[in-house]
């Protein structure tokens, strides 16, 4: 054969890898949507959960879901925010920060069991509060410190120097210069990762089993602030979603089990979608509305997202 | 203006502050995991009076037998062949997809290949176990009998879940190689495949190889996914059809029916910290291994 040849075969042979991963996930998404037919119904979505007859909905997990993703948020963006900062503009290179990216990196690579294992020693356990979503949401706000840290950083190293140094230059300080020049060029970065990492915080489940648990109190929302029935307080068991569908494939007795994890698979999925979108919208509209001919650098933060 | 003056090295003062307090914690609770993880993982030698070399070197796993054994060798045999089978499929696969989007797909194929990548990052793990349930097992209890559940199904959920995360760093690696390599290999009379086989990919295998080690970590420490469809069996897999356990799976279906402080709870805890420490491995070939970064 000659290289010519080679090379044609070869083309060719990419093609049809691309091709398969494309058909793989729409193949995912048929089988999904096809098998959880009827999730969209509002007595699923929003329906109490039944022990022993079929026909329950999976109206707390989704609420739980929901809640924690909102607290984790609240924990994790703040924290991730500092640290970007902290790396991009603050720290000085060397040993320590050498450190903390180290930390950083074993923090990424530390399987969500092991984290949740350590939720249940530290949030569970040690603290006394027994199985709660607080503990969940700590616990999944240490998967998400890595990532949504390394995305602020680098959304602030992207700001064109000239932007910091004309803020310099006309007397503000580091701090004023960041929070009125720096940040606002950043946004739009910062909020396609943050949306990305909502997703992943959606569809998280191995840490929340040994920290949020494996059980829902009845919800009421007439409830004291301070009882378990109240959906809002944080110091109580919650039950996420995607716990819900372990919990159904491994030990569900509910005699329609099945319908319901394939519901409940189906609904995950189009969550997935929706945040991808969602982050796909943002990313756009933002950099619309920040844009003063900078488009130059719009092409290279598409670069750095794909990373 | 005094005042004003003030304010504002007060503000740069909390400022400042606040950020290098956030940069702290990340490494306090690190370091807090780790010692928390390893005082606990260590209580079983310490506390229980089992014995390391019986833990790593021996496959007798029974908590309930006079007397209980605690042999984990099972388990981190079944993690291992479980990614690692993992790896086998998908790497190839993925490299083929970087290759493909850096130096030959059309523009608007790569506009329709990436988000299908983000969107196979995003499927979250207890999804693609279902889908393993449901589609794979069924599939593979007709062509292999026996129940489907097995290693060949814990490996091929596994390799889905870590093909996007080994494509889009084998596609960055692939992207930071100068385009005046190719030009000079096209220069000397090569065909493309030539150019990305002999020059391209060599040049960027660092990268690569890290994609792999990464791709690795995440197989080895995925849970529930993997404990949904490997059967959970404690015995060595006789092949491919038949069912195992893995050091994840059998943490999360054993961990919350174990009483604090009880051996077979302080084995589990071995078997996490056990975990930690293979993921400190894994951290630590990815820096022997990877490209040196500029920034």
């Amino acid at each position: 054969m000659t290289a010519r040849m080679i090379d044609k075969v070869w083309t060719g042979i990419f093609y049809a890898v691309a091709a398969a991963v494309i058909g793989l996930l729409m193949f995912f998404f048929a089988v999904v949507l096809s098998k959880g037919a009827g999730f969209w119904q509002p007595e699923f979505l929003f329906g109490r959960p039944s022990n022993t007859q079929a026909g329950g909905g999976i109206g707390p997990q989704l609420i739980n879901s929901f809640y924690m993703l909102v607290v984790t948020l609240l924990l994790s963006v703040p924290l991730s925010l500092g640290a970007g900062i902290y790396l991009a503009e603050y720290a000085k290179q060397g040993r320590i920060v050498g450190f903390i990216r180290l930390c950083l990196e074993t923090m990424a690579s530390l399987p969500s069991i092991v984290v949740g294992l350590f939720g249940l020693l530290a949030f569970v356990t040690l603290t006394g509060w027994g199985y709660t979503l607080l503990g969940g949401a700590l616990a999944v706000t240490i998967i998400n410190l890595p990532g949504l840290t390394r995305i602020c950083e680098t959304a602030i190293l992207d700001v064109p120097a000239n932007i910091k140094e004309g803020s310099l230059a006309l007397g503000a300080t580091r701090w004023q210069t960041l929070v009125k020049a720096v940040l606002p060029a950043a946004i739009p970065q910062i909020v396609t990762g943050v949306i990305l990492s909502a997703g992943r915080i959606f569809g998280e489940a191995a840490v929340f089993i040994y920290t949020a648990g494996l059980t829902t109190p009845m919800l009421r929302w007439d409830a004291d602030w301070g009882s378990q029935a109240n959906p809002l307080n944080v110091f109580r068991p919650a039950e996420t979603l995607t716990v819900h569908i372990w919990k159904l494939n491994s030990e569900g007795i509910v005699p329609d089990a099945k319908l319901i994890a394939a519901k409940s698979a189906a609904v995950l999925m189009v969550a997935v979608l929706l945040f991808n979108l969602a982050a796909r919208l943002a990313s756009s509209l933002l950099a619309r509305h920040f844009s003063g001919g900078r488009r130059a650098r719009r092409g290279r933060g598409e670069r750095s997202k794909a990373a | 203006m005094h005042t004003k003056r003030r304010n504002r090295w007060l503000e740069e003062y909390i400022g400042r502050t606040f950020a290098v307090i956030c940069g702290w914690l990340i490494v306090l609770i690190t370091v807090t995991m780790i010692i928390f993880l390893a005082v606990k993982g260590i209580q079983s030698f310490t506390d229980s009076g089992l014995s390391l070399s019986d833990m790593l070197l021996s496959m007798q796993w029974d908590p309930n037998g006079t007397p209980p054994k605690y042999g984990a060798l099972i388990f981190i045999v079944g993690s291992m062949l479980v990614s690692l089978g993992a790896l086998l499929i998908s790497a190839p696969i993925a490299l083929a997809l970087a290759i493909f989007m850096n130096f030959i797909a059309p523009k608007w194929f790569v506009s329709l290949l990436k988000p299908v990548l983000e969107l196979l990052v995003g499927i979250p793990s207890v999804v693609y176990g279902w889908l393993g349930v449901t589609i794979l097992v069924p599939l593979l209890r007709e062509w292999f009998g026996g129940s489907g559940f097995s290693l060949l199904a814990g490996i091929i959920v596994l390799s889905m879940m870590i093909l996007p995360t080994i494509t889009s760093i084998a596609a960055d690696a692939l992207a930071n190689v100068p385009m005046t390599y190719m030009e000079a290999s096209y220069g000397l009379g090569s065909t493309r495949w030539q150019a990305i086989s002999r020059v391209i990919v060599p040049a960027a295998k660092a990268g690569i190889a890290t994609g792999v080690v990464l791709g690795l970590a995440r197989a080895f420490g995925e849970a529930l996914a993997v404990q949904m469809v490997i059967g959970n069996t404690i015995k060595l897999p006789s092949g491919l059809d038949s069912p195992t356990a893995t050091l994840t799976s059998v943490l999360t279906m054993d961990m919350a029916n174990t009483i604090n402080g009880t051996p077979w709870n302080n084995a589990l805890w071995t078997l996490a910290l056990i975990l930690l420490l293979i993921s400190f491995f894994f951290i630590a070939v990815i820096r022997l291994v990877g490209p040196r970064k500029e920034r």
